[in-house]
């Protein structure tokens, strides 16, 4: 078993709304009455229903109520084990689905409200990621300037599957808002559900949706990257979470031929995709989709030609490990602590990294 | 990639130093507009002149993301006596099949009727378009050997197609688009398996196409290079589907062929599917066998464009992953991004795995070894 190091970050963790009706006492009055006498029903997102097996570890599952809902459970079942300094929270309530972009907004504002209320209050570890109503950018930006004044609020959160592929023009205020205040852009698995999951249409099955997880993964990196927004931003950090990354580098290999091929098409993209993602983009762990031999997992770390891609995660309370296995075996222990500790830090600039300071003796 | 093809004086003088090659990705093309109506019912010569195709897709003439050139084709590739690129077989054959010993070149022709929202003018157009490789191409070059172009989005035209061609020796396998109206593996295209498994016939899967959907699970990209890029996910969507959908495991003896989208995503996803059919495999009871097992039994993949990293041992580990006995090469002869035969192996294989990868590999798969 490959031991974590202390003072790590899990740069992964799903609280989860009891309920949408837990957002009550965070909506206006316009925005209650509305929930109320329309009896809107909950936000859950069909990338995650509650009873799939990935959704929650079976030793995870509370006995009640939604996986991931418990403070208490989070500390015990994944704060603790794996000896974090910081944990950062990615809410996946599914205010990303509806398609009133007022909605949204009240929605979104509510959740990052009853984030820093409900779990960022209540254990100093904690940190937290900015939810923002996607279909209305000057709103989206607004909502990235009030809830940065918190400090404990560490990067910006989107999904994605969305509306329009993220490297669109349209999109940039928002990094240029997250690059000014110092926030990485988090990019989570899931989806508005507002395009077909697939590039040719809607799958049946809920494990064709999670697997088309992997590829909207890559083509919003080939978005973001030759739309040009590391160009204009190149402070900017993105880290793509929950995504997987064994895939990562036949992708590169891919991308890097018809850029070479076709950059006058491009022609703003002025280094190879390769260096833009060493420098740009971040992965977290989990899931890691290789063999449990090692040896394979080993080989295509050295594809990836670099020791600084990857950022520590437990993904909790999805089931992607047993027991304590949130590292794969095989990797040094110098692979460890820049994994958990060194590249999170890199990351996250509102990370201050006081904990674990070493004493010169 | 981008390189120009200007005369080189070598072509000629080598044919007999290079190795026997096959082809698995050859384009071949129409030189006019109404070089298929010969093969085509009236009705449906006037029907094209009125309306057109009437695609999945907005523009009338020409795809919605520009190509990098005219036709996506080598820009040397033009046929002296006129016609677009990979319109000539007398220049086909002097340009690329002589000089570059291809002994096995199996056609793909593109913007036929697929794709097409009628489905009857769809039918007829696929039809012709095998007459039309017949006529033009198999039957005047026996190293060539067609593809039964059908109607994918409608499964029991396209199946009445295959049954029809089985047994056509001029014919090595079945085309489809990957780009389609649902994934691959959806009911709809049940009966092309059916057909293709009766008649023994491997189905080739090329990237391209055109289905209606957004080509990204967020909408439509801006950039020629993203939709390029973008058919190594399309592929795996619609690998992720046959499986999924219990193809192979219906079809225990259908052998598939995935046709220009690459292979170097083969391992990730293989091992993506695994983990989460072991989570989830009461969604998916049908599916019997760890999804990595279907495709290592039941997928081959053509090279071009080959995966191309900075160091050759990462290229050998996903070979190895993949496994050297289900690599069909392939240049795309007359695209742009044609794959020059003699670079695109690095040094360092065996000559087993070299000939494997070059013809014997396809030999095999389409039945035509010790021909």
């Amino acid at each position: 078993m490959t031991s974590p190091v202390a003072g790590g970050v899990d740069c992964d963790l799903h609280p989860a709304v009891p309920h949408l009706t837990s957002l009550l006492p965070y909506l206006n009055d316009y925005w209650r009455d509305q929930v109320t006498t329309r009896g809107m029903t909950d936000l859950i997102s069909q990338s995650y229903p509650p009873n799939s097996p990935i959704s929650a570890r079976p030793d995870w599952r509370p006995a009640q109520g939604k996986p991931g809902s418990s403070l208490a459970d989070m500390q015990a079942q994944a704060l603790a084990p794996f000896g974090v300094s910081y944990g950062i929270c990615n809410p996946l309530f599914g205010v990303q689905m509806v398609f009133s972009e007022d909605m949204a907004v009240a929605f979104c504002r509510a959740l990052n409200d009853w984030l820093a209320r409900e779990w960022l209050d209540k254990d100093s570890r904690l940190r937290g990621s900015i939810v923002i109503p996607v279909q209305n950018i000057e709103k989206s930006v607004t909502e990235i300037e009030r809830c940065a004044m918190d400090e404990r609020f560490v990067q910006v959160l989107m999904l994605v599957m969305g509306d329009m592929p993220l490297g669109k023009r349209a999109y940039w205020p928002i990094y240029a808002a997250a690059e000014r205040l110092g926030l990485p852009i988090g990019i989570h698995a899931g989806s508005a559900y507002h395009n077909p999951p697939t590039s040719v249409g809607w799958g049946s099955y809920h494990i064709e949706d999670y697997v088309a997880q992997a590829q909207a993964f890559q083509t919003q990196l080939t978005s973001l990257i030759v739309e040009g927004v590391f160009a204009r931003h190149p402070n900017l950090k993105m880290v793509m979470l929950e995504s997987g990354f064994t895939w990562l580098p036949s992708y590169l290999w891919r991308l890097h031929k018809f850029w070479r091929g076709i950059r006058m098409e491009t022609p703003w993209v002025d280094r190879p995709p390769l260096e833009i993602v060493r420098s740009n983009i971040r992965f977290s762990l989990q899931p890691v989709d290789a063999p449990d031999d090692g040896k394979t997992l080993i080989r295509l770390l050295d594809h990836m030609q670099s020791d600084e891609l990857l950022l520590f995660s437990s993904d909790y309370p999805h089931w992607q490990f047993d027991g304590d296995l949130a590292l794969p075996e095989g990797i040094s222990p110098e692979l460890v602590r820049k994994i958990m500790i060194d590249n999170p830090y890199a990351t996250y600039g509102r990370l201050k990294q006081t904990a674990i300071k070493e004493t010169t003796p | 990639m981008n390189i120009q093809f200007r005369d080189r004086p070598e072509q000629a003088s080598s044919v007999h130093a290079k190795t026997a090659i096959a082809d698995c990705d050859i384009h071949p093309a129409r030189a006019t507009k109404t070089e298929l109506y010969p093969f085509l019912a009236r009705r449906w010569h006037e029907h094209l002149e009125i309306y057109d195709k009437h695609p999945y897709q907005g523009m009338m003439d020409g795809p919605p993301y520009p190509k990098a050139q005219p036709n996506a084709s080598r820009r040397d590739a033009y046929p002296p006596e006129g016609g677009p690129q990979g319109s000539s077989l007398s220049f086909m054959q002097q340009q690329h099949l002589d000089p570059n010993n291809v002994v096995l070149g199996v056609l793909n022709p593109l913007a036929t009727g697929q794709g097409i929202r009628n489905h009857e003018l769809a039918t007829a157009i696929c039809s012709a378009i095998n007459d039309w490789q017949i006529d033009k191409w198999t039957g005047k070059d026996s190293r060539l050997k067609g593809s039964i172009v059908v109607a994918n989005e409608d499964g029991a035209s396209a199946a009445a197609e295959i049954r029809k061609r089985a047994g056509d020796a001029n014919f090595v396998q079945v085309l489809l688009l990957s780009r389609t109206v649902e994934p691959l593996g959806q009911r709809r295209y049940w009966p092309i398996y059916q057909a293709a498994d009766e008649a023994g016939l491997p189905v080739g899967v090329h990237a391209f196409g055109f289905g209606g959907n957004p080509i990204t699970a967020s909408g439509w990209p801006s950039f020629y290079i993203e939709e390029m890029v973008g058919h190594s996910q399309c592929q795996q969507a619609v690998l992720s589907s046959l499986i999924l959908e219990g193809v192979f495991e219906r079809h225990p003896k259908l052998k598939m062929i995935m046709i220009e989208a690459g292979f170097g995503w083969a391992p990730s996803l293989a091992w993506r599917l695994d983990r989460n059919w072991q989570r989830l495999r009461s969604e998916v009871p049908h599916v019997k066998r760890p999804p990595s097992e279907y495709i290592r039994d039941h997928i081959w993949w053509t090279t071009q464009p080959m995966e191309d990293p900075e160091r050759r041992d990462h290229l050998f580990d996903v070979i190895d992953w993949v496994g050297w006995d289900k690599l069909l090469f392939a240049t795309d002869y007359p695209h742009w991004d044609f794959d020059e035969p003699s670079r695109v192996l690095p040094p360092g294989v065996s000559d087993a795995n070299r000939e494997a990868f070059y013809l014997n590999n396809a030999m095999k798969l389409y039945g035509l070894a010790g021909n």
